[in-house]
C-alpha cells in the first residue's frame, strides 16, 4: 500500500493554506517536501496524519497507531530524562519490548540516557524526537523539519535514522528549506505559497530544467538571471547569442519551476 | 585603507560557558565571507562583538582598524534576525526613517520589485518580500561593512536568490559582507568561509581550499536498503541519496569488504560541502 496525499486542498476561513497538492509517500522510500516558511509544509503534514481539515482531495494514511509523527516542536518532555520519554513514549503505544539501546547509539544519545529533555542541546532534542517517532516501527513516518539549525553531525545522524527507517520498509516524509537534503531524497514536492510547484525524483525535476536554463557572463539586461558561483544563470525558452548551454541543479530548477509558475499566474 | 574586521583569538563566556572560543576571522573589502553553523555555533554572538553590543572576554578585535565605537556603527549595515521593520509602515515610510536616522539624502536605487509594493504596509507583505525590504533597509545609508545575521532563513529559493544577488552587488561596489547561513548550499555564494562549531572554528578558506581533495564513496546497488543495513551495521558513515549511497570517511575496499556478498559498482567521487563539515564536525 502507497500512502500520501491527491488532490489535497485545506482552508482556514478565506485563506487557502493548501491548493491541489499531491505527494506519494512509498514504502522503503524517502519522500521530501520542501520550501520556504509559509509555504504550506506544516499544513500538509498535518493533514496526512489527520491533524487538518480537509477541504477537498484524498488522504491515504494507515491506522494512526501506525504512523510515526514528530510535529514541529519536537514533542520532547523538558522534564523527563530521554530515558523516561522513551518509556513514556513506548507505553503510549503499547510496546512490551523497551530494546531502543540501538535507535539511541544510531542517534548519538546513548551517552546522554539519564539527562533531562530540557537540558539537551537543540540537535539531540530533534534527534530524541525523531527516535520517538520511529519507536513503534510506524509504517508511515511523517517528520516536520527534523533538520532545521540543526548542526551537520546531528543532521547526518537524523539523515541516517530516516534511511534506516526506510530501509526498513517504512514510508518516510520529511519536510526541509535546505535544497542540499531534497536532493538526496527519492521523491521531492516544492510547495510555494499553499501551491506544488513542481515534483518527481530530484532527477525528473532537474532534467525538466534542462534547456531552460542558460549561463551569461554578466547581468542581462532582460529575462530574470540570478549569480551562481561560476557565473550568471539566466531563464529563457530559447538560446539567444552570449547564452552558453549550463546544466541546472536542483537549485537552479526550483528557480524555473517558481518563475513557470509565477508566468502561469500572471498570464491568467 | 584599514580592514574592515579583524579578529584575532576572540573569546566570549555566558555563565561559565564558552560561547565563542578562539575565534580568528577577517573581513576585507570587496568580499563576502560566510559564517557557517548550527543554531548555537557562536555566530551571532560573534556579530553582536562585532557590533559592539557584547565585549568580548579576550582576544583582539578591531573594526576598520579600531574598537567598535559609535563611528564604527555609521559604517555598518546590520541585519538582525528579527529584521527590525516598522511593521505598521509601509515599505517606503521604513525606507525613508532609515535614510533620516542616518542624515543621508536622496534615494538611492533599490530592488524593483520592492518599489512596486512600496506603498504596502510591512505587516501585508510575504515573507520573502519582507526579508528583502529589511535588506534594502540596511543599504540606506551606503555602508561600507555588511553584517547580515541569518539573512535568508526561512526564504523560498527565488527570492534567496534575489536577496544574494543584493548583497553580491554591494559587494562589487567595494562594501564587505559578513553573512550568517545555515544552509550549506548557500556556501558557494561566498568568497570564503569560516565554519563555526561549538564556538570554534571548524575550519576556514574557500569552498574550495575545505573540500580539497578529500572523497566519498558512491554505491549503486539493486538493494539499497540490504546495503544500507550492511554499510550502517559496519558502523561506516553512510547515507541514503535517492536510490544510491555514500560513505565517507571510508575508503572503496574498506567499503567492498563490507558489502560482502551484496556487492555493487562502487566509485570514488570527491565529497559535498555537506560531507566535509559533517566530518570536520564530528572530529571537532
Amino acid at each position: 500500500m502507497s500512502w500520501g496525499v491527491i488532490g489535497l486542498t485545506v482552508r482556514y476561513g478565506r485563506r487557502t493554506a493548501l491548493s491541489d497538492v499531491s505527494l506519494r509517500a512509498e514504502p522503503g522510500t524517502v519522500s521530501c517536501v520542501v520550501g520556504g516558511d509559509g509555504a504550506g509544509k506544516t499544513t500538509l503534514l498535518r493533514a496526512l496524519v489527520g491533524a487538518a481539515p480537509i477541504s477537498s482531495g484524498v488522504v491515504l494514511r494507515p491506522a494512526t497507531t501506525a504512523i510515526g509523527y514528530l510535529s514541529a516542536g519536537t514533542g520532547v518532555y523538558p522534564d523527563l530524562t530521554v530515558r523516561e520519554n522513551l518509556d513514556f513514549t513506548a507505553q503510549a503505544y503499547g510496546l512490551r519490548e523497551r530494546k531502543y539501546r540501538g535507535l539511541l547509539e544510531r542517534a548519538g544519545l546513548a551517552d546522554v540516557w539519564d539527562r533531562l529533555g530540557g537540558e539537551l542541546s537543540g540537535g539531540m532534542r530533534q534527534k530524541l524526537g525523531v527516535t520517538m517517532a520511529l519507536l513503534h516501527r510506524p509504517q508511515l513516518v511523517v517528520l516536520d523539519e527534523p533538520t532545521t539549525g540543526v548542526d551537520p553531525a546531528s543532521r547526518a545522524q537524523i539523515a541516517r535514522l530516516i534511511a534506516a527507517a526506510a530501509a526498513d520498509g517504512a514510508a518516510v516524509v520529511f519536510t526541509t528549506s535546505y535544497l542540499d537534503e531534497a536532493e538526496r531524497a527519492g521523491e521531492v514536492l516544492v510547495l510555494d505559497g499553499g501551491v506544488g510547484l513542481t515534483e518527481g525524483g530530484p532527477d525528473k525535476i532537474v532534467a525538466e530544467a534542462q534547456g531552460q536554463v542558460w549561463a551569461v557572463a554578466g547581468r542581462p539586461e532582460r529575462g530574470f538571471a540570478w549569480r551562481r558561483a561560476d557565473g550568471w544563470r539566466v531563464w529563457s525558452a530559447e538560446q539567444l547569442p552570449g547564452m552558453a548551454a549550463a546544466r541546472p541543479d536542483l537549485q537552479d530548477a526550483v528557480i524555473v519551476a517558481a518563475l513557470q509558475h509565477r508566468q502561469r499566474q500572471e498570464a491568467a | 585603507m584599514n580592514t574592515p574586521v579583524r579578529l584575532h583569538g576572540l573569546s566570549k563566556s555566558f555563565d561559565g560557558v564558552l560561547a565563542v572560543d578562539s575565534v580568528d576571522l577577517v573581513v576585507d573589502a570587496g568580499e563576502v565571507v560566510g559564517l557557517l553553523g548550527a543554531n548555537g555555533a557562536g555566530k551571532t554572538t560573534v556579530m553582536r562583538m562585532i557590533m559592539g553590543l557584547l565585549r568580548p572576554d579576550g582576544g583582539d578585535l578591531a573594526v576598520f582598524g579600531a574598537p567598535p565605537s559609535r563611528a564604527s556603527r555609521r559604517e555598518i549595515g546590520y541585519l538582525a534576525q528579527g529584521l527590525g521593520l516598522y511593521v505598521d509602515l509601509t515599505v517606503a515610510e521604513n525606507l525613508r526613517f532609515a535614510r533620516q536616522a542616518y542624515g543621508v539624502g536622496s534615494d538611492r536605487p533599490t530592488d524593483p520589485e520592492l518599489a512596486d509594493v512600496g506603498d504596502m504596509l510591512v505587516d501585508e507583505l510575504p515573507l520573502g518580500l519582507r526579508r528583502r525590504a529589511a535588506f534594502e533597509m540596511v543599504l540606506q545609508h551606503r555602508p561600507r561593512l555588511l553584517v547580515l545575521d541569518e539573512p535568508t532563513s526561512g526564504v523560498d529559493p527565488l527570492n534567496r536568490a534575489r536577496l544574494w544577488d543584493r548583497v553580491r552587488d554591494a559587494v562589487d561596489d567595494g562594501a564587505a559582507a559578513l553573512v550568517s547561513t545555515h544552509f550549506t548550499e548557500e556556501a558557494q555564494n561566498c568568497d570564503r568561509l569560516v565554519m563555526m562549531h561549538e564556538g570554534r572554528v571548524a575550519a576556514a578558506g574557500t569552498l574550495a581550499q575545505i573540500v580539497g581533495d578529500r572523497k566519498a564513496v558512491s554505491v549503486t546497488t539493486d538493494s539499497w536498503a540490504d546495503a544500507f543495513t550492511a554499510l550502517d551495521g559496519a558502523g561506516m558513515s553512510v547515507a541514503l541519496h535517492g536510490r544510491d549511497l555514500r560513505v565517507t570517511g571510508s575508503d572503496p575496499a574498506a567499503v567492498a569488504e563490507a558489502l560482502g556478498a551484496l556487492g555493487g559498482i562502487l566509485s570514488e567521487v570527491p565529497a559535498s560541502f555537506d560531507e566535509v563539515f559533517v566530518e570536520l564536525c564530528r572530529r571537532g
